[in-house]
Parts: structure tokens; sequence; C-alpha cells
């Protein structure tokens, strides 16, 4: 009990000290803000980190981070920082800027201003000692935010990408009036079967499609969930009042679709994507003449 | 919630307004059965558009009605089944075997036109 209530009186006490050491900081930091910015410039510059950047960019950009630097530091909270870093994450990720970089220049202005610290107190080892005990945690945490910043910017980036090549992969083409193909390329996984028979059953609805090839030629295998999932699609194609005709299962695939014991009379499958059109033309009513084999108009 | 019944020339038509219970989709399917001796029609076509939800008793049932009306000498098309709606029966094998889907109403119309042509000839 007597150890506990000293103890908490103890850390009462040092988180008083930090807090007033941090202010001395602060107004360090503030008065000695051209020199130690320029310092940081140099730094940059001479670590060959931002080489995308123009001087004078970086310049700017180093006097926002370091303004938010010292206001993290003064009012205890990293959400300006953090907004701040979002931001400036935005707009050079375009550029390609690496994480190593933004970690670097952080690393260097922790340096930089440890460095002032270090020249200003190197009198007294003690208040040295202090000054560091509350600068480094608060500087960890910065350094930590503008990184985690960084790296959820650009994950974001990675991720939106992601979705635009999986929207790109399915595409949905209107062939003729009623009918759509349905190319599809590569390896298909469970996400993507999902998302092919999503754009599908919508495309049926929105071309009111009546008959669909989906032509699997650029697929080389598929495991038997997939495939599984393929004759779902098929089926609720139906359901909407769609054909479907699949073409170019490759031998692999054919295997498989027999090995899972698909009930083949419900597929209606054909060699290869033209024959897939001409069968899909078929059921339409259409049929495609040579133009000097047309029925001359009266 | 009863279903109203329309008739239109030689069809029936049933448009389910709202989610039914049990007892509304068999009175729906006693009706249809009824009516269609009554108006001597050839066809019967149930949309279902404004359904989000098909359990496996409305499926059924569905399934029934249309194997009811074939069995009465007329054709049965169901209409408007919802994209999610029509894979979420798949994955749940309720597949509606045997009865006849399109889009909508207009191309339930249109399949039942074209199957009365082709009886005639």
């Amino acid at each position: 009990m007597v150890d506990a209530r000293t103890h908490t009186a103890t850390s009462q006490m040092v988180g008083e000290n930090t807090a007033g050491l941090l202010r001395e900081l602060v107004a360090h930091l503030r008065q000695n803000r051209t020199q130690l910015r320029e310092e940081w410039v140099r730094r940059i510059t001479g670590a060959q980190l931002l080489t995308a950047m123009t001087k004078e960019e970086i310049f700017a950009e180093a006097t926002s981070v370091y303004d938010s630097y010292v206001e993290a530091l003064e009012t205890g909270t990293v959400e300006a920082l953090q907004a701040y870093s979002r931001n400036l994450s935005e707009r050079i990720i375009p550029r390609g800027v690496e994480t190593n970089e933004v970690v670097g220049i952080v690393l260097l202005l922790r340096d930089v201003l440890a460095r002032s610290l270090f020249a200003k107190y190197h009198g007294d080892v003690s208040m040295l000692s202090h000054v560091l005990d509350a600068y480094e945690p608060a500087a960890n945490r910065i350094a930590i935010t503008v990184a985690v910043g960084f790296v959820q910017q650009r994950e974001r980036v990675i991720r939106e990408q992601q979705e635009a090549i999986r929207e790109l992969s399915t595409p949905v083409l209107q062939v003729r009036e009623r009918l759509l193909i349905l190319p599809i390329i590569g390896l298909i996984d469970p996400q993507r079967a999902r998302q092919l028979t999503e754009q599908l059953l919508r495309g049926i609805r929105l071309n009111r499609a009546k008959v669909v090839v989906i032509d699997i030629t650029g697929v080389a295998a598929m495991d038997a969930s997939v495939a599984n999932h393929l004759v779902q699609t098929v089926e609720a194609a139906r359901l909407l009042g769609a054909t479907v005709i699949v073409t170019g299962l490759s031998p692999e695939i054919a295997q498989t679709l027999v090995n899972i014991g698909v009930d083949l009379g419900k597929m209606n499958t054909v060699g290869d994507l033209q024959g897939g059109i001409e069968e899909a033309e078929r059921l339409l009513g259409y049929t495609v003449v040579p133009l000097k084999e047309a029925p001359q108009p009266a | 919630m009863e279903v109203p019944i329309l008739k239109q020339g030689p069809y029936l038509i049933a448009t389910i307004q709202s989610a039914l219970t049990d007892a509304d989709l068999l009175q729906l399917r006693d009706s249809l059965v009824e009516q269609v001796g009554r108006y001597r029609s050839r066809g019967v076509i149930v949309d279902v558009t404004a359904l989000d939800v098909m359990d496996s008793f409305a499926s059924r049932t569905i399934r029934d009605i249309a194997q009811m009306i074939k069995l009465r000498g007329a054709e049965t098309v169901i209409v408007g089944i919802d994209p999610d709606v029509a894979f979420a029966m798949v994955r749940l094998g309720l597949n509606l075997e045997g009865v006849a889907t399109t889009l909508d109403l207009e191309e339930g119309l249109v399949l039942l036109n074209e199957r009365a042509r082709a009886t005639k000839r």
C-alpha cells in the first residue's frame, strides 16, 4: 500500500516535471525555428532524400512539418499532425516518394532537434538527461504517427487500385442487342468469382439480355469451389430469363466439372467463342450471311 | 395480404406486391389453379419483382403452382426475380427446375405469345 502510494506520488511529480520540461523544449524550438529548419533541410538534401521534389517544395513542406511537430510536442496530441501527414502522403505518393524517405526525414528532424538539445545543455548532464527523458518518448510517438500515416495512405491507394483492376478484369460486353459476352482471363479466386456473378447478373438486367456467352478460354484451371460457383451463376442467370453458353473449356476444367459431378444437361457448352456466338445468334433468331449471298431488296 | 390476379386476354397475371405469409402463398396457388380453368386461360404470369427474399417454402410453392397449372393445360412464367435473390436461391439449391423464368412482365408476355404461336403451327 505504502509503496503504491509513493509510486503514484513520484510518477505524478515526474509527470508535472515532464510537462514543464516540454514547455521549455517547445520555447527553445520556437526560438531557433529558422536555424533548425534550415539545418534539417540541409540534412535532407545531404542524405539524398525526397529527390522527387524541388528544393523549394522541400523547404515549404519542412516548414509545415516542423511547426506541426513543435505543436504536437506542445499539446501532446498528435491529431493535427496525423491529419497533416495523411494530407502530405496523399500529395507525395503519386510522385513516387518511398516509405524509407518519409521515415528518414522524420528521423533526421528528430536527430537535428536532439543535437540542438545536446548543444544547449551539454554543460549540465543531469538536466540534459531530464530533457531527453521528456523529449524522446514524444519524438518517438510523432515519428510513429507520421510513418504509420504514410503507410496507411499507401495501403489505401493500393486497395483502390486493386479494386479498379478487379473491375477491369471482369468486363460484361454487349455484342448484339440482347446478347452479352463475358470473357474471363486469368486466375479466378473466390472473390473474383463472386464479383463476376454480381456483374453478370446486373448486366443481364441492365441490358435485358436473353443470351450470355461466358468465354473461359483464358482460364487455365479452376478448383472445385469456383467451378461450382460457375454452375450456380449459370442457374441464377436462367432464373433471370437468360440462357448462358459457356465456351472454351480447357481439358483440365472439363475434368474438374466431371469430377465434381455437375449435371451437364443444365450447362450449355460450345467449343470456342466463335461457335458460342453463332449458337447465341441462332437462339436469338439472327442469321449472319455474307453480303453477296444476302437476298437483294426488291 | 391477398395477391390480386388480373385477367389479360388469354393470360392471368398475378403481381406479388409485398412479402407473403405461407398462407397467402397457398391461397395464391389455389386461386390461380381455380381461375385458370374458369377463364380457360392459356398462360399464367407470376410477377415477383417486389420480393427481396425467396425462402424454400415460397420457391416450392411456386414450383407446385407451375406444375399444377401445367396439369390444368396452361403455361406458367415466373418474372422479375431480383439478381441477388436469384443467386441466393441457387446457393440454397432452390433452382425452380422446369419452371420458365424471364426478366420482367414484358418478356414473360413475349415468351407466352411465342409458345402460343409454336403450338398453333
